[in-house]
């Protein structure tokens, strides 16, 4: 239990390894995390970074093929009972009960959690009055919307004043208003106490919610922290992009002297496009372009990203962030 | 904070945000959860209850078609059309045993069992397969706080009891179903032994349910009634007593393979008792040991499944 101590999640060198026909696909390799009590934390990355996995872990649903993870204290290999007690889980899926009303959902949730009838009835009550489903209450469930249905999980993760709350994508899928909804949902809760762990590959959405945030990519964690420690870190660079109609002559970076500019970290030319990672971004955009021209190139496209948690990604593996 | 606020006071009706101070309430005010194994597998067993009873009409007419058909046609047309076509099976059984049984006496304990198999998989196999494919709405029970074999248990419980009922149900149909003078003569010798057979059948169907709901391939559910369920029933010993294959020997060994043969046979010693039978020991071997080998395989495939 020692590395459990003091969080409300703790991972060390968790892993998960698929067998498969074709050998094993590692979809986790080694990650360590340590979430705080009333922590709101991301873990941010393109789909198939491995953050479903790692949350399938943290939820017992998914064994671990290495290492060990606590939540709310408890191993979750060795007392997956104790740790379904004491988490809600918001599934990626849709998993409502199809064969259920909305209330029949939120009132058999409880009772699995063990409320009374009368305990859970009221339960239900309170949770889509407060969920604003009340008057939904006696459709199917599979009548409801995507943001419906959506609230609905949320409220049955709620049932039993989970220590932890996990939410998996939550807003994948949804359109842009209901998805600010669901955002204004998690924010209460979270000023309430709760403690919640949100997956999301959408990096506006880890910006916009989480204290802290892992970034994640096939399968590891390159970097955590806040978003300004994020920022700060490994990517308080603008990344300036410049591509051009023809393939960039190999002398081209170094004859214009760009590496040697104030602030200029790395310069990369590959193919027809030349990168520069800078903390002092201005003038850089129009060195490229004379560049390119006293070489006889044109200008094809150009960008310029301010820091930014895809400036992180894109510094951290050196490829553009993936949706 | 006031553009939220804004945007919550706008939406707050409609799409549901709710309040700092009602979710304060949600969760200051939280009932305290006190799950044990048995309330929660009550809670699940409930729950199967309230779907059966929201389903009953579709529930009760897959229940009752199946065995009011057979007895029609078997009980009443071929009896009415005459003598001719009550060859094979009841032809035989005829001849060996005594001289004036009905074909309904041999029917009533062959359709239980058929039906004992058919809702057995119908109850575990269709719903496991539909929760583990598309959305895994099998999530949704797999969180609640018990190990999922209980889970699995559950299933097979809910299951077994919904294979108890529609077994029942042909005791009604064939009794008012028939052909004048052509009822079925249904004696229950022996009732405890009668309710254990049943259970054990009921439960021995539901495993074999979970095991098949486990491993088969959603795309190829069609083969369920190619495979199991049709080759189960016609060599399961439901439309002649097995005694009576004795004159095709080697079909007579080969079929105590199929589980339906003990769930016919057990019961047709205690209900049709003038009919020749297999022993008893042999058929409560079966059910008791096959529900234990299907239960162990089902619950086993199922935790696979659940927990990847």
């Amino acid at each position: 239990m020692t590395g459990a101590s003091g969080y409300a999640i703790r991972t060390e060198d968790l892993r998960k390894t698929y067998k498969s026909s074709r050998g094993d696909v590692p979809a986790v390799r080694g990650i360590d995390l340590g979430v705080g009590s009333g922590e709101f934390f991301g873990l941010l990355g393109p789909n198939g970074a491995g953050k479903s996995t790692t949350i399938g872990m943290l939820t017992t649903l998914v064994l671990p093929t290495g290492g060990r993870a606590w939540v709310a204290g408890l191993d979750v290999v060795a007392d997956p009972v104790g740790v379904k007690r004491r988490i809600g889980v918001v599934t990626q899926n849709n998993t409502l009960d199809m064969q259920l009303t909305v209330a029949e959902n939120l009132e058999f949730r409880s009772r699995f959690f063990g409320l009374s009838l009368r305990e859970a009835s009221r339960r239900a009550a309170q949770l889509l009055e407060v969920f604003g489903l009340a008057d939904r209450r006696k459709a199917m469930s599979t009548d409801l919307s995507g943001g419906q249905a959506k609230r609905l999980l949320i409220a049955r993760a709620l049932v039993h004043r989970p220590d932890v709350l996990f939410l998996d994508e939550p807003t994948a899928g949804l359109d842009p208003q209901t998805r600010v909804n669901l955002w204004d949902i998690l924010r209460v809760l979270h000023a309430e106490g709760q403690t919640i762990l949100l997956t999301t590959h959408y990096m506006e959405e880890a910006e916009a919610l989480c204290e802290r945030i892992a970034v994640m990519d096939h399968g590891e964690v390159l970097a955590s922290g806040t978003v300004n420690e994020l920022k700060d870190g490994a990517g308080a660079e603008t990344v300036i992009t410049v591509r051009y109609e023809d393939a960039v002559p190999a002398d081209m970076t170094a004859r214009a002297g760009l590496a040697g500019r104030p602030g200029v970290r790395k310069v990369e030319a590959d193919g027809d496009y030349v990168r520069v990672f800078t903390r002092e971004p201005e003038g850089v955009l129009g060195e490229l372009v004379t560049a390119g021209s006293a070489a006889g190139l044109t200008v094809r496209d150009a960008t310029q990203l301010k820091p930014s948690l895809e400036t992180v990604f894109l510094t951290l593996t050196g490829r553009e962030y993936r949706e | 904070m006031t553009t939220i606020s804004a945007a919550r006071a706008q939406v707050a009706e409609s799409a549901g945000v709710p309040s700092a101070s009602e979710v304060a309430d949600l969760i200051a005010k939280a009932p305290v959860p006190r799950p044990t194994l048995p309330r929660t597998f009550g809670a699940m067993m409930a729950r199967e209850f309230r779907v059966l009873r929201r389903n009953a009409v579709s529930t009760f007419t897959r229940a009752v078609m199946q065995p009011l058909l057979f007895v029609f046609v078997f009980a009443y047309v071929f009896p009415k059309i005459g003598g001719g076509f009550m060859l094979g099976g009841a032809g035989a059984a005829r001849a060996s045993a005594v001289g004036s049984i009905t074909f309904a006496t041999i029917l009533v304990p062959g359709l239980m069992a058929s039906m004992l198999l058919m809702q057995g998989i119908m109850a575990v196999t269709f719903p496991l397969v539909m929760e583990f494919s598309w959305q895994r709405t099998i999530e949704d029970r797999a969180l609640a706080p018990v190990p999922i074999t209980v889970l699995a248990i559950q299933k097979i419980t809910a299951g077994g009891i919904q294979a108890f009922l529609g077994a029942c149900i042909v005791f009604p149909i064939v009794l008012l179903v028939h052909a004048p003078g052509q009822g079925p003569h249904v004696h229950v010798t022996n009732w405890p032994l009668f309710i254990f057979i049943l259970a054990a059948a009921s439960l021995l169907t539901a495993s074999l349910g979970l095991l098949l709901g486990t491993v088969m391939d959603p795309r190829k559910m069609q083969m369920l009634f190619a495979v199991i369920l049709l080759p189960a029933t016609m060599l399961g010993c439901v439309y002649y007593p097995w005694a009576a294959l004795n004159h095709i020997r080697w079909l007579q060994l080969v079929i105590l393979i199929n589980p339906m043969v003990y769930m016919s046979e057990g019961l047709r010693a205690v209900l049709t008792p003038v009919l020749p039978r297999m022993p008893m020991w042999a058929v409560l071997l079966a059910l008791v040991g096959g529900t234990a080998v299907f239960g162990y395989l089902g619950t086993r495939t199922f935790t696979r499944r659940v927990l990847n």
